[in-house]
């Protein structure tokens, strides 16, 4: 009779030596960034092929010539160069950034609150931008007037949940709990405000101010660009720099601190840039949502829970995935335009369900 | 290194007071088991040491100098602090887990050297076979493991671990208290742990720190000094009989005493 203990004796772990660790580790480290340069050559061709799509026939290699044409001054066909430069190029470059900005400001949150459902619009920053918005449009009422009243207003408000966070969190604990149960708790109150202004709105104000919430990236221009540029560069920058440091949050915050990083003031310190991140960017696009909650749950999939990888990886897969949803947005009942936040949950939605079927580790 | 308590009192926001007017030493390197019963303090008092609590009066001095004056960088490289386990969301696995330690010395170009350094604790550990696992993927006991490998990895002077033994079986238990105890001793660390486990206290600690209700130090010594009969019945209500093993104190437990044994106990008897 076989003994199971021959069996227990058998599947006993050997020692595995430094070099082989080594070079595992190594090759684990390898596969995250093959991942992530996978995500940056995938939103450089759905980049390009967005620029192709629509109701002008512009060829794929013919749009990267006209692009590096019109950079160097020397353009050919005037109609063609305003086609791809004016028409398409800020929707897509808007659209690089927003996904890029919305993915890694929703990584962050999940990382640091150790919650996966928390995303940038936990915090009560889509309700208060909502109500800004809702603000200018229905009312008329706004920060600076002008061609950017909407924008503005949006700005302000996002950042007021934010600053009531904060003022919870310092006379409370900071905990992740707090913070997300406080944002709620503003999300609510916004949202109630915004539904009586929708209430009281005509038709027409009603209609923008709706569309305004689905978001889309039709509304950016040139112009606004560098703003949410500005805003999104540094604001990822400032997270890859923390990203060690909130790998360390996940040790608890006991642990943390004993590991000498204060978690509370990291956590507000990330969560600041955050807010200051998506605010710059949702004041642009209104409220597309899904971004921030899906795309960084898809790479760790792939590539793990480490800040110091994931953060990049969410921004070229965010990229990636906003680009192509507007890109399906704009064609699939071409000449009527699906609003971009509509169709990242359509495709998010079921992305998200299929791989959580599809994996095989049964831990996150 | 000397880990000195003086009067130390602490409650926490509106709430009673927890600890009582502590007076404790710690200064020799080994492994010191805090015992007591439920709710009496022992974490509380743990986290006074490394700042993660702050005493609402009195003094906590690591070689003569306040803990609360250290900055928290500067503490993690002489204490570090291994809490009751437990699962997280987004967790590392265990190689990136343990490089966690070399937190407060990393710098660029460090990576090479840490490595090293994990490597050397998970092989002391015997867990090299789990360095590419998922953290959340581990047993309780391999958890417990890779925490004290987190926490050996700060190289730090003075170890402390919030039970570390909860939730092992008694082999593993026994694993991870004659790790730390053989750690102790090699090393020339102070390792300090709660434990609820008195017998296995009673078999491998150097020195117990028995903590009584109303969170006060009851006792501090070697074992047999005061693993006592009527220590048992007084700290935890309990009758018992202690008996020699291999030179150590074994305790076979009788029965329990009432509320009202325990209150009258209390009452007439001051601690000594």
């Amino acid at each position: 009779m076989e003994l199971p203990w021959k069996k227990y004796n058998d599947t006993v772990q050997m020692d595995v030596d430094e070099a082989q660790m080594m070079r595992n580790y190594g090759q684990y480290i390898y596969r995250k960034y093959i991942f992530i340069i996978v995500c940056i050559i995938g939103a450089l061709l759905v980049a390009g092929m967005a620029t192709t799509i629509g109701p002008y026939d512009i060829g794929f290699f013919e749009s990267y010539s006209i692009i590096i044409d019109h950079i160097f001054g020397n353009v050919e066909d005037v109609n063609k160069d305003f086609v791809i430069w004016n028409a398409r190029m800020p929707r897509i470059v808007a659209g690089v950034i927003a996904g890029a900005g919305l993915a890694v400001a929703g990584a962050t949150m999940q990382s640091t609150m150790k919650n996966p459902l928390a995303d940038p619009y936990t915090t009560g920053i889509s309700a208060g931008a909502s109500f800004g918005a809702t603000v200018a449009i229905t009312a008329g009422f706004s920060i600076t007037g002008g061609n950017y009243a909407i924008v503005a207003n949006a700005f302000i408000f996002s950042l007021i949940p934010m600053a009531v966070i904060m003022m919870v969190s310092t006379v409370k604990h900071a905990s992740p709990t707090t913070i997300i149960l406080s944002g709620l708790a503003v999300m609510y109150i916004f949202n109630a405000m915004t539904t009586v202004l929708m209430l009281f709105a005509d038709s027409n104000a009603l209609a923008e101010a709706f569309s305004w919430q689905v978001g889309t990236l039709g509304l950016v221009d040139w112009e606004s660009i560098p703003i949410m540029f500005i805003f999104t560069l540094i604001g990822c920058i400032a997270l890859q720099i923390l990203a060690k440091k909130l790998n360390v949050l996940t040790s608890g915050d006991e642990g943390a601190k004993s590991l000498g990083i204060d978690a509370d003031k990291l956590r507000l310190i990330s969560l600041l840039i955050v807010s200051l991140m998506a605010a710059a960017i949702v004041s642009f696009t209104g409220i597309i949502g899904f971004i921030g909650l899906v795309c960084p749950h898809i790479c760790r999939m792939f590539i793990g829970s480490d800040n110091r990888f994931l953060i990049p990886a969410s921004a070229a897969f965010g990229a990636v995935f906003l680009i192509l949803a507007d890109l399906i947005g704009r064609t699939i009942i071409a000449a009527t335009v699906l609003q971009v936040g509509v169709v990242t949950s359509f495709i998010g939605g079921p992305m998200l369900l299929y791989l959580l079927i599809k994996q095989k580790k049964e831990v996150w | 290194m000397e880990l000195r308590f003086e009067d130390v009192d602490f409650g926490y926001k509106n709430q009673a007071q927890v600890l009582h007017k502590i007076n404790l030493t710690i200064n020799e390197p080994g492994l010191t088991c805090i015992i007591g019963p439920n709710g009496v303090g022992k974490s509380t008092l743990v986290k006074c040491m490394n700042k993660l609590l702050i005493p609402n009066s009195g003094k906590v001095t690591l070689d003569d100098r306040e803990v609360k004056d250290f900055n928290l960088k500067e503490l993690s490289t002489i204490t570090s602090f291994v809490p009751a386990t437990s699962m997280d969301n987004f967790s590392l696995n265990v190689i990136d887990t343990v490089l966690m330690g070399r937190h407060p010395y990393s710098k660029i170009g460090s990576e090479k050297e840490d490595m090293h350094i994990v490597y050397g604790i998970l092989k002391s550990l015997n867990i090299t076979h789990l360095a590419m696992r998922n953290y959340n993927e581990l047993s309780a006991g391999q958890h417990q493991k890779v925490s004290i490998a987190r926490g050996l990895a700060q190289e730090p002077r003075i170890l402390i671990l919030d039970e570390p033994t909860a939730n092992l079986d008694i082999r593993h238990q026994v694993k991870v208290i004659e790790l730390l105890h053989d750690m102790a001793h090699e090393k020339g660390m102070t390792i300090i742990m709660i434990s609820h486990d008195l017998n296995v206290a009673a078999r491998y600690a150097d020195k117990i720190i028995v903590m009584s209700t109303p969170g006060v130090v009851y006792d501090v010594g070697e074992p047999h000094e005061v693993i006592t009969k009527e220590m048992i019945r007084y700290v935890y209500g309990m009758n018992c009989t202690v008996v020699d093993n291999e030179g150590r104190p074994h305790i076979i437990l009788g029965s329990a005493l009432s509320d009202e044994e325990v209150y009258e106990l209390h009452r007439s008897e001051s601690s000594p």
